[in-house]
């Protein structure tokens, strides 16, 4: 790819971002005549309008370079942090610490515990002969991810706790701010996490063409491995304690924008950033117009979207075969 | 000169030895062949040369050093692998496979430089590839996409290139424009070569150095007339061979035996 190219481009997609920004603050459950967003007395709906933008392009950008990363590193284009059961897994460790009454801030970290104990448990799950099935990762990701969320139901289903009653959410996701000071902590997280990996974008271009390659161009596999798997769980865990579990997100932005800019990961990951964080604002812009005043939850979009492209990539790869 | 130098190597893969107590050295600027049966070690060794495996006793010295002891991109700047069988599953271009060869160079965030685009092109015109520079890899044929992997390891710009049955699902043609190329790479480059191949005709027609392997050792080494005979063979590969003289280059030429009465 041209980066000439690649630059109009990116100046194309800040151009989108920047109006469906703009479209998402002045469309929403209250219909509100523009000029008026700005008085006083509307400051509370136009500020929530704002956060809500803020976890979609965080959501959105987080979940959509941890597919990248794990499309990469296992080599394989249908992974993501929801199918691999990465999501579940946080999302089970933040309802333990509602359940268990645990502060609001600790959910990143409980999440975070809940994500890379799934991860390890799909990768030994998928392991025969110390080697990694493709098949049967996505198998292995797929069995875990659905034990997973029925032990979160279980949870919610028993709990006394008036708030995990309402958390059906943690499903399905949302987008609604309930806590700013864990809004930012998490933003800090994602934003250091997506800096760090693309800090790794040579390495990522070697590790695609197969491990053994990546280590004769002097890449040090291992620990690079070790390093962003450990990266997409904390961003993953961030953003599931924030929304709750989003699927496909990570895999229908990385596979699009790979058909138009191409596979290089240091021009994929920043494009790829910006068209994630399109895609979410307009699935939550989406999620509040079908049916107002109602909310669908963001998930429900994303999956409907997201379920049709693992299809067609999977019946695809199958054609190759 | 020797440029690559096993001492007393050994390794294989979980606590197995596959390679046991290898010595040997390659001279600067040879040609040489790894020949011996399916399991005899050939992709053990040049995993452990690699770095792929760690060795489990011995060393491998490059121009005297340590390897284990050089840094990985160091080792890649001087050190380049052809590996078997790479399957490339993303919609890259020619061009951007062949730049990255230039990985070991760069600095983390560091765009590729004029410099290094210019590196991949030589490499792309050595290897008679510069026609295919905006296809993607996954258009080529099994010749075009070898010598694009070639290209790629040129593109390191690497003292010693080593290469796994570089002529494996290949037709005759194409066997011979490959190993072409890699003659003319070891001539005028003055690169260093060492290839795993199976069909001892072609070994004995290229290398000038052959090194043959039995059951992870080093069953004999030395110039192709000397490895190539039928004792060396038969005793190896547990097959009846007769050994004939090429009639062009008068190089040792092997012809395979049925045991079978036709």
């Amino acid at each position: 790819m041209n980066p000439h190219y690649s630059k109009e481009r990116l100046f194309l997609l800040i151009i989108i971002l920047f109006l469906v920004i703009v479209a998402g603050i002045f469309n929403g459950a209250v219909n509100i005549p523009w000029q008026q967003l700005f008085l006083k007395e509307n400051q509370p709906i136009m500020n929530l309008r704002i956060f809500r933008i803020i976890v979609a392009i965080i959501a959105g950008s987080g979940l959509a370079i941890s597919g990248i990363v794990l499309q990469a590193i296992l080599r394989n284009s249908l992974a993501e942090p929801y199918i691999l059961g990465t999501s579940s897994g946080a999302g089970l460790g933040a309802v333990i610490a509602i359940t268990l009454g645990l502060s609001r801030l600790y959910l990143p970290l409980a999440a975070f515990i809940g994500a890379i104990l799934s991860v390890i448990l799909v990768y030994n799950l998928a392991r025969q002969n110390n080697k990694i099935q493709q098949q049967s990762l996505i198998l292995s990701g797929v069995i875990i991810s659905i034990a997973l969320s029925a032990i979160i139901v279980f949870l919610v289903s028993l709990s006394r706790n008036e708030s995990l009653h309402e958390v059906t959410w943690w499903l399905w996701g949302s987008l609604q701010v309930y806590d700013l000071k864990l809004l930012f902590f998490v933003s800090l997280i994602v934003i250091f996490g997506i800096s760090i990996i693309y800090l790794f974008s040579h390495d990522l271009n070697a590790i695609v063409l197969g491990e053994e390659e990546a280590i004769h161009l002097g890449v040090d596999i291992e620990l690079v491995k070790k390093i962003l798997i450990i990266i997409t769980a904390l961003i993953t865990a961030s953003i599931v304690s924030i929304c709750g579990i989003i699927g496909f997100v990570g895999l229908m932005v990385p596979h699009i924008m790979r058909m138009v800019v191409g596979p290089n990961h240091k021009i994929l990951i920043p494009l790829t950033c910006i068209a994630a964080a399109i895609f979410m604002v307009v699935c939550d812009f989406l999620s509040r117009i079908i049916f107002p005043p109602l909310e669908i939850p963001i998930g429900v979009i994303t999956a409907c979207l997201g379920a049709p492209v693992f299809i067609i990539l999977l019946k695809r790869k199958e054609g190759i075969k | 000169m020797n440029t690559v130098e096993l001492i007393n190597l050994s390794g294989g893969y979980h606590k197995e030895i596959v390679i046991d107590g290898i010595s040997c050295s390659i001279r600067k600027g040879s040609f040489s062949g790894i020949i011996g049966p399916n399991g005899s070690g050939k992709t053990t060794l040049l995993r452990l040369i690699g770095r792929v495996l760690v060795p489990y006793r011995g060393k491998i010295r490059l121009e005297g050093n340590d390897i284990g002891k050089m840094g990985l991109k160091d080792f890649c700047r001087k050190v380049a692998f052809v590996t078997q069988d790479n399957v490339i599953n993303f919609p890259f271009t020619v061009f951007e496979i062949v730049l990255m060869g230039r990985i070991p160079y760069l600095k983390r965030l560091q765009f590729e430089s004029r410099h290094d685009r210019e590196i991949a092109e030589r490499a792309l015109i050595m290897t008679d590839t510069i026609d295919l520079r905006d296809k993607m890899i996954d258009e080529l044929s099994s010749g075009e996409r070898q010598r694009v992997i070639i290209a790629k390891a040129l593109a390191q710009e690497p003292e010693v290139l080593f290469l796994d049955e570089p002529t494996s699902h290949l037709d005759i043609g194409h066997q011979i424009q490959i190993l072409d190329l890699l003659k003319k790479l070891n001539k005028a480059a003055d690169l260093t070569i060492v290839m795993v191949i199976h069909d001892l005709n072609l070994a004995s027609e290229y290398c000038n150095h052959l090194i043959l392997l039995d059951k992870g050792k080093i069953f004999k080494e030395g110039a192709p007339r000397d490895v190539l005979t039928y004792q060396n063979i038969e005793k190896v590969y547990k097959t009846v061979v007769v050994v004939e003289k090429n009639p062009i280059n008068s190089k040792p030429y092997v012809i395979l035996v049925s045991r079978e009465k036709s």
